[in-house]
């Protein structure tokens, strides 16, 4: 009797369904429990995976209500590589993203001031911007670190300094000038998107602070 | 097809499975381990931390690559992106020896991250054998190929998973990982002696061995059922088996394999110690 590959991988991710007939235990009686032991390696395997990559949502919901999501979320969506360090969040896309030497302040001072809303930025390959409704990065904040949750919507800003992935609050103002530069906009015209009276002093200082900004161009 | 690249140069001393919390303590004193092996699948990100570790740790130790999600046993064709990412890391990172698994983790395009089993046919060992060719030519590298955990059997199967990989060996000109912890699971889940497994298995394509915990259960007749779990001490009757093994292969690259709960560097370099005696006493 045959077992085929399609045949095991439907038993797997489905809980209701008996084990495939083609499967032995050591005395020849068809295997039930033995089947278990994959069922159960793929089940917690991908749901640790899922709360290593979501520690708030897993906070927010409780262990238990988490487990049993990821549960029905990995059977209907299993993954479809085995990067499993990449399966979620934007901070372990930042970790793992390509080493690129920053730029110095100093190389924005020596631009003469008339050329700079011709610039455009190079953004390191570890940037990400995350806009929002909700005040995600104080949900964030207050769900590692304590504190209280913002009333207004708030983007977050990951970088990555050196090793470590940075995690920002941008107001949604910041966010839409930030995701303009990151898409080789001219300074200039970058910050008409910010509204009216928009101060591009502090995002320019935490950017540079961040190691965010590899290059530029005028 | 044989393949008649250079062969794995693992040093036959004990390694470890690295980690990044243990990167300080190995840069340090790394006592008696003389090599590391790294899950690559955990090191195809482009850059940042992970890299940087691996760089410096190059210069100090040779490395073994340890893929865990080819699934080579796979009855549809070898991930092609997949196999490119390994071989940017291999040629990258240059290591002593690369090895994957006798298992499938893949199928529909759907990544299941578990060693599934295969039945062993003669139909199954064409397959096997094609995706290690492949492998071997698309690396440029002999490949290591470990023996699984088992929990059951198939009813299809007509040789014995010894016979499978001596023919996979022999067809392929591939080395082998032999994971004698895997051999106890195995001969205890399913009823043979681990020491006649060992009497059977083709010592002389060992390119090097495994050491790891596991896990007890029992099945619906109360029967044992040890469970693989890389996360806990290797126990004595292992250890008794390891000794069994390196009196007839001599002296192997010997890894100590824990992936899960992750004990402290010192309690590592304790059976790193153990392992490190187990191969003196061959000298």
């Amino acid at each position: 009797m045959m077992t085929t590959q399609s045949e095991f991988r439907t038993a797997l991710l489905d809980p209701m369904r008996a084990a495939p007939a083609g499967l032995r235990n050591p005395d020849g009686a068809q295997a039930t429990k033995r089947f278990d032991v994959y069922r159960n390696n793929v089940a917690a395997s991908l749901t640790d995976a899922l709360e290593t990559a979501f520690p708030v949502v897993d906070k927010l919901v409780g262990k238990d209500f988490f487990r049993a999501m990821a549960g029905l979320y990995l059977r209907a969506h299993p993954p479809n590589d085995p990067l499993l360090m990449f399966y979620g969040a934007a901070m372990r896309h930042s970790y793992h993203a390509a080493d690129a030497t920053p730029i110095t302040p100093d190389a924005l001072a020596a631009l003469a001031p008339d050329t700079l809303p011709l610039v455009t930025f190079g953004f390191a390959p570890s940037v990400f911007v995350i806009p929002s409704r909700y005040p995600i990065h104080s949900i964030w904040w207050a769900n590692t670190h304590g504190g209280n949750i913002a009333k207004t919507a708030q983007a977050v800003l990951i970088t990555r300094p050196e090793f470590d992935p940075a995690v920002d609050a941008l107001t949604p103002a910041q966010a839409t000038v930030t995701q303009s530069l990151m898409s080789g906009t001219q300074l200039g015209e970058a910050l008409k998107h910010g509204g009216a009276g928009f101060d591009l002093g502090p995002l320019l200082d935490l950017l540079l602070s961040r190691n965010a900004l590899i290059s530029l161009k005028t | 097809m044989m393949f008649d690249a250079a062969p794995n140069s693992l040093p036959p001393r004990p390694g470890v499975g690295y980690k990044a919390k243990h990167f300080n303590d190995i840069m340090a004193n790394a006592g008696p381990v003389g090599w590391l092996e790294i899950h690559a699948e955990n090191y195809m990100g482009m850059g940042g931390r992970p890299l940087a570790q691996l760089r410096h740790l190059s210069g100090k130790f040779p490395f073994s690559v340890h893929g865990v999600g080819l699934s080579i046993g796979g009855e549809g064709r070898l991930d092609a992106d997949h196999l490119v990412r390994l071989k940017t890391l291999c040629d990258w990172l240059n290591p002593a020896s690369f090895s994957e698994h006798l298992a499938w983790s893949s199928h529909d395009n759907a990544f299941l991250n578990d060693l599934l089993p295969l039945p062993y046919t003669a139909k199954t060992v064409l397959r096997v054998a094609d995706h290690i060719d492949q492998v071997q030519s698309s690396l440029g590298r002999q490949m290591l190929l470990e023996n699984p955990s088992s929990y059951l059997e198939f009813a299809e199967s007509d040789m014995s998973e010894t016979n499978f990989l001596a023919e996979i060996a022999a067809r392929t000109g591939c080395g082998l990982l032999l994971d004698v912890n895997n051999v106890f699971v195995s001969a205890t889940n399913l009823g043979y002696s681990p020491q006649g497994y060992i009497d059977a298995y083709p010592l002389e394509h060992v390119g090097e061995i495994h050491l790891g915990g596991h896990d007890e259960d029992a099945d619906e007749t109360g029967a044992p059922l040890l469970i693989d779990s890389h996360g806990a001490e290797v126990v004595d009757p292992v250890w008794a088996l390891l000794e069994y093994t390196l009196a007839k292969s001599g002296p192997k690259p010997l890894l100590i394999e824990w992936d899960t709960d992750v004990p402290a560097w010192s309690v590592l370099f304790e059976k790193a110690k153990r392992a490190d005696a187990a191969l003196r006493v061959l000298a």
